[in-house]
């Protein structure tokens, strides 16, 4: 079973992947197996929601710190997943929930995001003591006093504000280039493994 | 025709170096954040701990697959390493195939390791399926789930920041990569060390996960240098106003 598993996945991702070389020949049937991907991640989504529930139940079972958190989010879920399956989710209601509850809930955590990140880049220095740290911190600081919106326009005047972030983003634009050709790189390999089987995320391994 | 080509001299290089490295392993450069994650491992084996690993929300109909497949890879040996632990491993995801795939992993590292009655499914849990709801989810599991290292690789964005605040409000490990440029950002300045672009795809060799897997890091290696070579020529030939 686990050899068919691994003949399939290795033809399924090879086929995809020479679609769009040869996308006369092989397109069609490209375009069909990345449909079929579709319908599967979807499925999964439920299945995942489900591991979801799962995991909050078993914690209220076993009593853990939380668990109360967990009845929260069951409950929820049941509910918003009941009424979503009768009203649909084009619902005035439907949509309530999302503005009224899941937008907010996130933008809170973004501002607590925000507080957090000035505080991890305060303690950067008690946590590391390098040159790369320092650079990090004085062109953190220095790009965030150069777009500062003040009453009176930039603080450096337009030329030299244009002028200094034009410099600092020549270096971060090579640096950023060269970590997502790295990164990119990585990529590639990680999939050829995966396409000739030696990596088998499937369970085949 | 130019990426057919790269792609078949990749496939080549890989299949070459692979067989090469099974017959001599490859001295592999000092990584500190791997160093602390092989020690990490070993403490949570040894007092009774737990490892967290997160894999980030990469979806594998997206072009961000490729380092939640380098998640996997390294998940699949620490699985393994860890499996007779008295407090398994927990894998935490944003995105549910690859929560999906987690857990198959997670059983087939248990299966390898002659463990496969201690697995359970809860332990590889999808945690949320926006990038808030994924790190409000997994904060859960760094607080209360006795923790002693997480291992936050895959993609992720900003959100990540909150992941190593509450790791560092634990006291415990953090071992972070991801490959977007602002959550690599964030662990920078909230790692204690960070890795940083393609490191992220190192995970496997440097937790011994095969041959494949260090000739992937030569071959990375040859590729870079073609590339840097043929930015340099593209360069030259700018300067001398050949058209290209």
């Amino acid at each position: 079973m686990r050899v068919v598993t691994a003949a399939f996945a290795i033809a399924a991702g090879a086929i995809v992947l020479l679609g769009y070389f040869f996308p006369d020949q092989l397109g069609s049937l490209r375009l069909l197996l990345l449909d079929w991907a579709v319908i599967i991640a979807g499925m999964a989504v439920l299945v995942g929601i489900y591991n979801l529930a799962a995991v909050q139940m078993e914690k209220i079972r076993a009593g853990q710190k939380g668990g109360v958190y967990g009845i929260l989010l069951v409950i929820s879920l049941l509910i918003t997943f009941g009424l979503g399956l009768i009203l649909g989710p084009e619902n005035e209601y439907m949509q309530l929930a999302m503005n009224a509850i899941v937008v907010p809930v996130e933008a809170s955590l973004m501002a607590i995001l925000a507080v957090t990140l000035i505080y991890a880049s305060i303690r950067l220095l008690r946590r590391r003591v390098d040159v790369m740290s320092v650079v990090f911190l004085v062109v953190a600081v220095l790009f965030l006093i150069l777009i500062m919106p003040t009453p009176f326009g930039p603080i450096l005047g337009d030329r030299v504000t244009q002028a200094a972030i034009d410099f600092l983003g020549m270096f971060s634009g090579g640096g950023a280039r060269g970590l997502l050709i790295g990164i990119a790189l990585g990529t590639l390999l990680t999939g050829l493994r995966v396409l000739f089987g030696v990596d088998r995320p499937y369970g085949g391994n | 025709m130019l990426a057919l080509g790269l792609l078949a001299l990749t496939a080549i290089l890989l299949v070459g170096l692979t067989l090469l490295r099974r017959r001599s392993p490859a001295s592999l450069r000092l990584i500190e954040a791997y160093q602390r994650l092989n020690r990490s491992v070993g403490l949570a084996v040894e007092n009774g701990t737990r490892l967290h690993i997160s894999l980030g929300r990469g979806n594998f109909i997206s072009a961000r697959g490729g380092s939640a497949l380098a998640g996997l890879a390294m998940l699949r040996r620490l699985a393994e390493r860890t499996s007779l632990s008295d407090r398994p491993p927990i894998v935490t995801s944003g995105d549910a195939s690859l929560a999906i795939l987690s857990q198959d992993t997670l059983q087939s590292g248990y299966r390898a390791a002659g463990a496969e009655d201690q697995y359970r499914f809860t332990t590889g849990r999808l945690a949320g399926l926006t990038p808030f709801s994924y790190a409000a989810g997994t904060l859960s599991t760094i607080h209360d789930e006795n923790v002693s290292a997480n291992i936050v690789i895959g993609d992720l964005g900003t959100e990540s920041g909150l992941l190593a605040e509450a790791a560092d409000r634990e006291d415990t490990s953090l071992i972070a990569a991801s490959d977007d440029l602002s959550a690599q950002s964030v662990f920078f300045a909230s790692a204690q060390e960070p890795l940083i672009g393609e490191e992220l795809f190192a995970a496997g060799a440097y937790v011994g996960a095969g041959a494949s897997h260090e000739a992937s890091l030569h071959v990375e290696d040859i590729l870079r240098w073609l590339i840097i070579l043929a930015i340099l020529l593209g360069s030259l030939l700018k300067i001398v106003g050949a058209p290209i």
